[in-house]
């Protein structure tokens, strides 16, 4: 599951990009609207969301964009956001917005399970998956309500830490994927710090259903030579793709 | 102009059990809006916090080192040729300041720093984390972090490193870990989240002492509970110096601890009226301004639902304000429910009448007040005149500004 952030160079890019993913193999795209204050990210999508702001992107922007590629991608898109951005819209309209746009689902990294009980009725009557987080700090019993709560798939946080790309893996997000796994029947994903095809291998041996890489890529994409950004992102992709066996 | 009546809010439960209630919030106001990894630390400290306040012993050590080593009670001073300055024929106010000037490293900060680290200790960890904007809450963290030889690493904005350079040595000084903070506006807001970053990565071995009513909960209601203590005096010195409640109290809010501590104390005596002063910057119309209460909407920033200034889409924008304390976005969320219900009243002061009345002060007082502080001072202009001769009014003179020397030279166009 690759995650770029949009806009990032431009929306016509990204658009670009995400075809080029499915076409590519990628299962799910996670697809970043930027927000000023990304609490859970690292400098890498810190920045990624910076120069997208700094290009104009807007919500909106974002779901237009979305909204244009309904008949040409036919893997789910969810989205990654903070939660000002909802409540700023309103819950229900930005729910609406990216029913519309025709995303999947949602993952806000800094809405927990106890601020997500509002949102979580909200989305799923218009048919968005709340993918709720569980980091390697959570409690055994928080664990299993989180991912018993979580809808699509439980996103499994690898490090005590932000976004971001890490040398080796904690073995301990074994262990984790394991408990989830014992308590519910949801796929499980593991995200934050998955970087090359070597990480995407360690995380399928753990039994992991999936495996998100975002600083990664949205780096790959940067260091880009202008107008490469697709086809680096979709060369990236199949490396990645490829480790999944 | 504001009303004299004192703020009567109706059918709202002011008492101190419902704000916060148990789920964090103050009304529509607070929560906790932080990543997953965070939740058992906030629930950690929320579950420390209760218990330290049941024990005798931490509470006998918090009050011998807040006596000793801060160096409180801090006294309640008749500021009497600034009564003099505001008074008419007929009489006119009385106007009294609350010295946490004159706390050890000189701002009221120190009661939060002081109480959080015997917190942290409790809770066995040896590393402490901070953000800082006029340095004050930076310095007072670096000082008690030395006293318990705590490991402190404190985070700042690029451009407040250069408006409050002698903060920045001090924390040196006081062997800290001044981290300067470079993304967005480089400034209090970027701080606060580069050390939340800090805090989701090291948090296992890490406390974050949050330097004000912000964040998310328990935050808010600890570092309110830790500087409670300056109202609590304000009541007992009142009964003392006058023998009765005061009439008007008055503090800057930046984030909003400071006025906080002196509002909480009050909060069930309703004829004492509350005001809040925020920074208008250039002027509120010039949209470079930190007046969250007056210009925000609701909105969530640091982990807390509260008023905040944003673009129409929901992105932070940057504040603007002389002063680096209380350039933030963002604003505590008891404040913004304070204002809901209607039991506090808060007002903005520009950059110009605070550097005004930081020379009032200075020359009428021989006090010379923070930059943040001055704002309190300056609503006196608009405020004295609307009162009945014999008022009781209490600033909170919550930091004093040797800090800010340079900053006004610079604005007044001296050269040191």
């Amino acid at each position: 599951m690759p995650f770029l952030m949009a806009g990032d160079p431009d929306l016509k890019t990204s658009s670009e990009i995400m075809l080029k993913l499915e076409e590519k193999g990628a299962d799910i795209i996670e697809l970043g609207i930027p927000y000023s204050d990304p609490l859970a990210d690292g400098p890498v999508i810190q920045l990624a969301a910076s120069r997208a702001l700094s290009g104009g992107t807007t919500p909106s922007g974002v779901f237009n964009m979305l909204s244009a590629l309904k008949e040409k991608l036919s893997i789910p898109v969810i989205i990654f956001t903070y939660s000002n951005l909802l409540f700023n819209r309103g819950m229900e309209c930005f729910c609406d917005e990216a029913a519309q746009a025709g995303a999947a689902g949602l993952v806000i990294p800094d809405l927990p399970i106890d601020e997500a009980e509002k949102l979580s009725p909200i989305a799923e009557a218009r048919g968005l998956d709340l993918v709720l987080l569980v980091a390697p700090t959570t409690p055994e019993e928080r664990m299993k309500r989180i991912s018993m709560s979580s809808k699509g798939f439980t996103y499994l946080v690898s490090v005590t830490g932000v976004t971001g790309e890490r040398s080796v893996l904690q073995e301990r997000v074994g262990c984790l994927v394991k408990q989830i796994k014992e308590c519910c029947t949801t796929p499980v994903a593991v995200g934050f710090g998955i970087s090359d095809p070597k990480h995407v291998r360690q995380v399928r041996s753990w039994g992991a259903d999936g495996a998100i890489v975002g600083s990664a890529l949205v780096k790959r994409i940067f260091n880009s030579k202008p107008g490469h950004e697709v086809d680096e992102a979709g060369d990236f992709c199949l490396e990645l793709r490829e480790a999944t066996g | 102009m504001t009303s004299t009546l004192p703020s009567q809010p109706k059918n709202v439960d002011l008492a101190v059990n419902a704000r916060p209630t148990a789920l964090g919030r103050f009304g529509r106001f607070g929560g906790q809006y932080v990543p997953e990894t965070l939740m058992p630390a906030l629930e950690e400290l929320e579950r420390a916090a209760s218990e330290a306040w049941q024990d005798k012993a931490f509470n006998d050590e918090l009050n011998q080192l807040l006596k000793n080593y801060v160096g409180r009670a801090t006294p309640l001073y008749e500021a009497k040729r600034l009564t003099k300055h505001y008074g008419t024929s007929n009489g006119g106010p009385r106007i009294w300041l609350k010295r946490e000037d004159l706390n050890h490293t000189g701002a009221h900060k120190i009661n939060n720093a002081l109480g959080q680290a015997l917190l942290a200790i409790r809770m066995g960890k040896q590393r402490i984390i901070a953000e800082t904007g006029a340095g004050q809450h930076g310095v007072a963290t670096a000082t008690v972090c030395a006293r318990f030889g705590l490991k402190c690493v404190i985070y700042m904005g690029e451009e407040d490193m250069r408006r409050q350079a002698l903060n920045v040595f001090r924390m040196r000084l006081l062997g800290a870990t001044v981290q300067p903070v470079t993304n967005g506006t480089a400034t209090l807001k970027d701080a606060t989240s580069e050390a939340i970053r800090d805090w989701v990565t090291n948090v296992e071995t890490t406390h974050y002492i949050l330097g004000s009513v912000a964040g998310p909960h328990p935050y808010p209601m600890l570092v309110r509970d830790f500087h409670a203590v300056i109202g609590q005096e304000t009541k007992e010195q009142c009964k003392h110096a006058f023998g009765r409640l005061p009439d008007v109290l008055l503090a800057c809010v930046g984030g909003g601890s400071n006025a906080m501590g002196l509002f909480h104390p009050f909060i069930e005596n309703t004829s004492v009226r509350m005001i809040g002063v925020e920074a208008a910057g250039d002027g509120i119309a010039t949209g470079r301004h930190a007046a969250t209460i007056t210009e925000g909407r609701i909105g969530v920033l640091h982990g807390a639902m509260s008023l905040l200034l944003q673009d129409s889409d929901g992105q932070v924008q940057e504040a603007h304000s002389i002063s680096a304390g209380l350039d933030y976005p963002g604003v505590g969320p008891e404040h913004s429910y304070l204002r809901e219900i209607g039991r506090a009243e808060y007002v903005a002061i520009t950059d110009k009448e605070a550097l005004n009345a930081l020379q009032l002060v200075s020359e009428l007082e021989g006090i010379i007040p923070a930059l943040e502080t001055a704002h309190a001072f300056a609503w006196l202009e608009n405020l004295c005149p609307t009162l009945k001769p014999g008022t009781e009014i209490v600033i909170n003179c919550s930091g004093r500004g040797d800090k800010d020397v340079n900053t006004v030279a610079e604005k007044l166009g001296s050269k040191i």
